[in-house]
């Protein structure tokens, strides 16, 4: 039996229905409480979908997603973002400067909680004067993660935060959520690039067709996993487009 | 009072000759739509000046210049939801829109003793304050809704940070109100430079003194104003409503959506 503290997030047989198809089928798995989970499957897989129920941006047609214990459903939608931060796909710097899209955080923040927020994610001081739709897609990302962390989040939902940005800026936003995993901050990283899963992961939930097809540690997925798994993560099986 | 009877009319047409040999010999293609737009124009106003001749007639009670008021709100309000069939929910949101600016504008205006209210003063006004909010109805609706699906991303990130719907929503309201208030501002700023408005040009050719004139126009223009501003301001308020969820989620507005 799955000890709701234990885990971070459990779902509960997640159903999503929605732009006239079954978006999440019965979805029925749960992420752990420490280290990083790496949600993995195919394009159009579900993967953003569940990730956007964790934090309320999506609402399930049936069943239910549990936050610490706590049905998602049944939180303040606004007090769950601030535990529960999100940075997406593309970077979604705020007009201004950086100083300005970290006050959209938390208006009251100071220059020195901002500096050491910005060392966080790997960015000097310099930075909070500058303009932010001015920085590259790498800088960009980094200060939209750090504008999540101004909120004190328990966890960090990333969804695919590195596929608009180069390979540099890959690894860095990568050893990014290594840090941030190891300061405590739980790590939700959503990714369809097979290689990144097995760089990133401590454990995997693969979703396939709107269902979590496997879980567990990434250091068991090629022994524990469905076949069928294993040979989609092997890149046998071609990927799906939604 | 000038008047230009049925031969000056037929004079008039002239020019509207000249619209459709400009179309022809632009190869616009055009004519068909210049001269059914003439004469939907006569039939149109030829209606309206029968039914204001009864309406204006001594002794006639201003209930119906009330009624009339009512139906122009209505079309406005149909031809507001047909411009932009995206903006969901706009016929209801235009009414309501309409009837504010009609209360708070008319309200002022004959309230306050600028006008004194009978169906010669009531119908005219209405028919600016509504006629004038159209093209910014229209607008701000659609420019919402464009900023709102266009920008998704950078508004789910405000409300992923835990902002409030309609705080998470502000920058992109303020985008849209600005947009459909500006030509109105400038239009305001340049009335009388480069043309004479028509309230002014109308009371002038029918006698008014020139100075008493430019006092109307210059009320018009300030009731014209207040209503964009607080037509704009209603149908922004309803349409962000619409597009979030109590629970402070974006919905999904696709560019094909109807919102019906």
């Amino acid at each position: 039996m799955i000890q709701p503290t234990q885990h971070r997030f459990i779902f509960d047989n997640v159903t999503l229905r929605g732009r006239g198809r079954l978006r999440l089928d019965e979805a029925c798995g749960s992420i752990p409480s420490s280290g990083i989970t790496v949600l993995v499957g195919p394009s159009g897989s579900g993967k953003s979908t569940l990730l956007r129920c964790c934090n309320r941006l999506e609402v399930p047609s049936a069943g239910r997603v549990l936050f610490s214990g706590n049905d998602v459903a049944a939180l303040d939608p606004l007090k769950l973002r601030r535990r529960v931060g999100m940075v997406f796909q593309r970077p979604t710097p705020f007009p201004g400067t950086v100083r300005e899209n970290l006050q959209v955080a938390e208006p009251s923040i100071t220059d020195v909680t901002a500096t050491s927020t910005l060392a966080q994610v790997g960015l000097n001081p310099e930075f909070l004067d500058r303009v932010a739709t001015d920085l590259s897609g790498g800088e960009a990302q980094r200060v939209c993660l750090a504008r999540t962390l101004v909120t004190n989040p328990e966890v960090v939902l990333m969804d695919e935060v590195t596929s608009s940005v180069d390979s540099a800026q890959r690894f860095g936003l990568e050893a990014l959520a290594r840090s941030l995993s190891s300061s405590g901050v739980g790590v939700v990283w959503v990714t369809h690039d097979l290689v990144q899963m097995r760089r990133v992961a401590d454990h995997v939930l693969v979703v396939v067709n709107g269902r979590i097809a496997h879980q567990g540690p990434v250091s068991e997925v090629d022994t524990e996993a469905p076949e069928s798994v294993r040979a989609f993560l092997s890149g046998e099986t071609p990927q799906e487009s939604s | 009072m000038t008047s230009i009877g049925w031969s000056g009319l037929a004079i008039s047409l002239l020019l509207v000759l000249v619209a459709t040999v400009i179309s022809l010999w632009k190869q616009l293609g055009l004519e068909r739509s210049i001269a059914w737009a003439a004469v939907r124009a006569a039939v149109q106003l030829f209606a309206i000046g029968l039914l204001l001749q009864v309406l204006l007639r001594p002794g006639v009670s201003i209930l119906w210049a009330w009624l009339w008021v009512a139906v122009m709100v209505m079309i406005a309000s149909l031809t507001v939801r047909q411009r932009a069939p995206e903006v969901p929910g706009l016929f209801p949101l235009a009414l309501v829109a309409f009837g504010s600016s009609a209360v708070l504008t008319l309200g002022v205006l004959f309230g306050l003793g600028v006008f004194e209210l009978n169906v010669r003063t009531l119908i005219p006004l209405a028919g600016l304050m509504i006629g004038n909010s159209l093209a910014a109805t229209v607008l701000v609706g659609r420019r919402l809704v464009e900023e709102l699906r266009d920008k998704r991303d950078e508004v789910e990130a405000r409300l992923a940070l835990g902002q409030p719907s309609h705080i998470a929503a502000k920058p992109y309201v303020r985008g849209a109100l600005r947009t459909a208030l500006i030509p109105q501002i400038e239009t305001t700023k340049a009335v009388g430079l480069v043309v004479l408005p028509g309230a002014m040009t109308g009371l002038i050719l029918a006698g008014v003194s020139p100075l008493n004139a430019v006092l109307v126009q210059a009320a018009v223009m300030y009731l014209v104003l207040g209503s964009v501003a607080t037509t704009t301001t209603v149908i922004t308020l309803g349409v962000q409503r619409r597009l979030f969820t109590r629970d402070h989620r974006l919905l999904l507005v696709s560019a094909e959506s109807s919102g019906r």
